[in-house]
């Protein structure tokens, strides 16, 4: 148990049913509020990606009850290529904010950082309740875009301007939903910035005694630096959003230039500027990418060492080549933007830091080979989603080489290669991330243990999966498929149907594949066999504590830390030292 | 980066309190306005850009002078921050209120410096530099209404003699950082003319 001093400050567990488990306080249960919206989130984003799917394979077969629940997008369940579009822009959206952003970071970093440093609880606890319930309204605010007007906006989760500018010329869901778009966003940066407040706060100012920043653990130091780039990053999105709404209800005119004609109509807006847009987006939205990738970064570097039983190679290393990542993360975004006729010196410019970034990333990934090799590995689910993590992250990561670099960028930009490069590298990487995570502190977080078989099925099912659907679309880019095509009826793309069609039996396979893991989730809540503190023998303060932790953290008494967090691989009967073991 | 023991934080045991050269450590109110004035500044610094590309986008700039009431404003809200200072040194409620009255005479003054660009017929929608104003002066005026709801806070704790000299540096340090803001945008605004 915890050795540390006794004290008086822990905050009384609130009575009533609301307060305890609806508007809590407590950074346990909004951490997993977080998880659970993220959930329902990631289920919604899968469903429609599956109807994509579905209708990218076999364009002429009806989707069953489609047309029932979208009359007007897809009439008889074949849906028309402005729902595709629509479809892909609620996808992407929902999956890179509500799902990518939320989970990893949001989810497990305020259930486990104010753990992890040992405090009692995060260090604004009503802040942090208002940025889960906010987080909350935003995903209210665009999931009711399906519902209202003309259905979900067009433009993509990147909203480019002028489309996304300029209003219901546009096409339909161009008005109210794209609307609904831009203030879900806003809403949304408004709970991340203070969501990343009081991560930065927690764990500048709330670390128990001997916790200094050496000692902090890997997912925490990711969690951290990830806050820090999420402050900068959405205090960038969020103005960019209060610009397009203006542009959208108010007749400004930042992003929609002159004598621009729209179905046939002259918009009656002049000057401004497509472009600035976006550079807005991606100055935030290159940064969103690390934002989703760095708490799994974090994960699996606490992961790896408890599983291979070794301390993670180069401790100081893997930090410094984060905070060298949140630098750059900020120099690249204009890579996004090679084909926008951007001057080629100034594609340049951005090609060599996004070329220069991927040195932290590949010695990153080379101190998780090096800490594994000569380990004991302990095969368990959390620890092949870990594995599975540095395998897609690695696949991904390498045909970023390609689109790094404008000559091959122009040709490769509009194509599936980019899809499957930020699906791998971003997406998949950063889900297995969160199954990683959920497998390795389920037990920590509600007490009892998940099934490890079900749980190593559902490993080696996806991982299979993901590499069926995503694989073969680099090789569909590289032959030219264009993408955010709803049909492909050019004659030069009807050799490539079939491959298609195997992409969308591997995507629906995937997809029933995680309803093991849905399975498993319910099951083990209920009826999983009781936790102890520590069943995967690791070192962070987590595990000192009770399974799950009592509300304020670690019963009563403030833990004193002697250790950092990477003390594996002794000899003896216990071959690790915790972070709260005397000195 | 210090690899102390550093402890901090009204709510936590006595011995984490101090820091390891002795000092006491800044408080979590402290740190948390920090943070907002650098995530502010960012907001701040994106719209700056924007205002840069968007002027040099077309040859639709507006070029008008800025209504002389900016300037009382500006001298209010300069004001607002000495007296606040002032009540923070001593613990003065009468000062602290005079900086509420200042606070809210300078959003009335803005509101009114609006009225007088719109009497002109410059409104929002009508050209890139008038929208950019209204766009600037809106949102710092937002963020010093929150800073009213600051030292209100600040002004029932002092009345109850429940206050902690480190939440009032921190609102202090909040609203002082309303005035520079300002400051810059104004500057801005007038430099971009």
């Amino acid at each position: 148990m915890t050795h540390g001093v006794a004290t008086s400050h822990a905050p009384p567990r609130p009575r009533s049913f609301l307060r305890r488990h609806v508007f809590s306080v407590d950074h346990k249960v909004i951490g997993r509020q977080y998880l659970d919206l993220a959930l329902v989130a990631v289920v919604t984003g899968m469903v429609l990606s599956w109807i994509m799917r579905f209708h990218l394979g076999f364009p002429e077969t009806p989707v069953p009850g489609l047309g029932k629940l979208a009359p007007t997008g897809a009439a008889g369940g074949v849906i028309t290529p402005e729902f595709y579009l629509a479809l892909m822009t609620m996808h992407g959206t929902i999956m890179v904010f509500f799902v990518l952003t939320t989970a990893p970071f949001a989810g497990f970093g305020n259930f486990f950082l104010p753990i992890h440093v040992g405090a009692e609880d995060m260090a604004f606890p009503r802040i942090n309740m208002t940025s889960f319930w906010v987080t909350l309204l935003a995903l209210l605010v665009l999931l009711s875009a399906f519902f209202v007007g003309d259905g979900p906006p067009l433009s993509g989760w990147t909203a480019y301007a002028p489309l996304s500018a300029v209003g219901k010329d546009a096409g339909p869901g161009q008005g109210v939903g794209q609307t609904l778009w831009a203030v879900s966003i806003a809403i949304f940066c408004v709970a991340q910035l203070l969501g990343s407040l009081n991560f930065i706060a927690t764990t500048l100012d709330l670390r128990t005694k001997g916790m200094s920043l050496a000692r902090l653990p890997f997912a925490t130091w990711a969690w951290f630096i990830t806050s820090v780039i999420g402050l900068v990053a959405f205090a960038v999105l969020m103005p960019a959003c209060i610009l397009l709404i203006l542009d959208r209800v108010a007749g400004t005119s930042f992003f929609i230039p002159a004598g621009l004609v729209i179905s046939d109509r002259l918009q009656p807006h002049a000057g401004g500027s497509p472009l600035l847009w976006q550079h807005l987006f991606w100055f935030f939205g290159h940064p969103e990418v690390y934002i989703a990738i760095l708490p799994g970064f974090g994960i699996v570097s606490q992961i790896l060492p408890v599983f291979a039983r070794k301390p993670l190679l180069g401790p100081r290393v893997f930090i410094t080549c984060l905070i060298a990542i949140a630098f750059l993360s900020y120099t690249v975004w204009g890579h996004h933007m090679f084909l926008s006729g951007m001057n080629p010196l100034s594609a340049t410019l951005f090609s060599v830091p996004t070329l220069v970034i991927t040195i932290p990333a590949t010695i990153i990934t080379l101190l998780w080979i090096g800490t594994l090799y000569g380990g004991r590995l302990r095969f368990t689910s959390a620890s092949l989603f870990a594995l599975g993590f540095v395998s897609v992250f690695v696949s991904g990561g390498i045909s970023g080489f390609f689109l790094a670099q404008p000559s091959t960028d122009i040709y490769l930009h509009g194509t599936y290669f980019v899809v499957a490069h930020f699906h791998f590298v971003m997406g998949v990487a950063a889900m297995f991330g969160i199954f990683a995570g959920t497998y390795f502190w389920f037990p920590k977080m509600f007490g009892r243990m998940m099934n490890e078989t079900l749980g190593k099925w559902h490993f080696w099912l996806t991982f299979i999966g993901v590499y069926c659907v995503f694989m073969p679309m680099h090789y569909l880019g590289l032959a030219g498929n264009v993408r955010r095509y709803s049909a492909f009826t050019d004659e030069y793309l009807q050799p490539l149907i079939p491959l298609h069609r195997f992409i969308t039996v591997a995507a629906l396979f995937t997809g029933a594949v995680q309803l093991i893991f849905l399975f498993n989730l319910i099951r083990s809540r209920v009826r999983g066999p009781k936790a102890p503190d520590n069943p995967w023998e690791a070192t962070t303060l987590e595990w000192s504590t009770s399974s799950p932790p009592p509300h304020d953290n670690f019963g009563g008494r403030q833990p004193v830390v002697s250790h950092g967090p990477n003390e594996y691989g002794g000899v003896g009967a216990r071959d690790y030292v915790m972070q709260a073991d005397p000195q | 980066m210090s690899t102390a023991v550093l402890p901090p934080s009204t709510n936590v045991p006595a011995a984490r309190v101090v820091a390891s050269d002795g000092g006491p450590r800044p408080s979590v109110a402290q740190t948390g306005v920090w943070i907002g004035i650098a995530t502010i500044s960012m907001s701040f610094a994106a719209l700056t850009s924007a205002l840069v590309v968007r002027q040099s986008s077309a040859p639709d700039w507006q070029h008008f002078p800025l209504p002389p009431l900016l300037y009382l404003n500006t001298v209010v809200l300069l004001v607002s921050s000495v007296t606040l200072e002032q009540s923070r040194r001593r613990q003065a409620v009468a000062t602290l209120n005079a900086t509420l009255v200042l606070g809210l005479l300078f959003l009335l003054g803005q509101i009114l410096a609006w009225r007088q660009l719109a009497a002109q017929h410059l409104l929002l929608a009508t050209g890139p530099r008038s929208a950019f104003f209204y766009l600037f002066t809106a949102l710092h005026g937002l963020h010093v209404l929150g800073g009213l709801g600051g030292l209100l806070y600040v002004q029932r704790r002092l009345a109850g003699a429940a206050l902690a000299p480190a939440t009032f540096k921190a609102a202090a340090v909040y609203w002082h950082f309303m005035a520079v803001l300002w400051l810059y945008l104004l500057t801005l605004l007038t430099i971009r003319g």
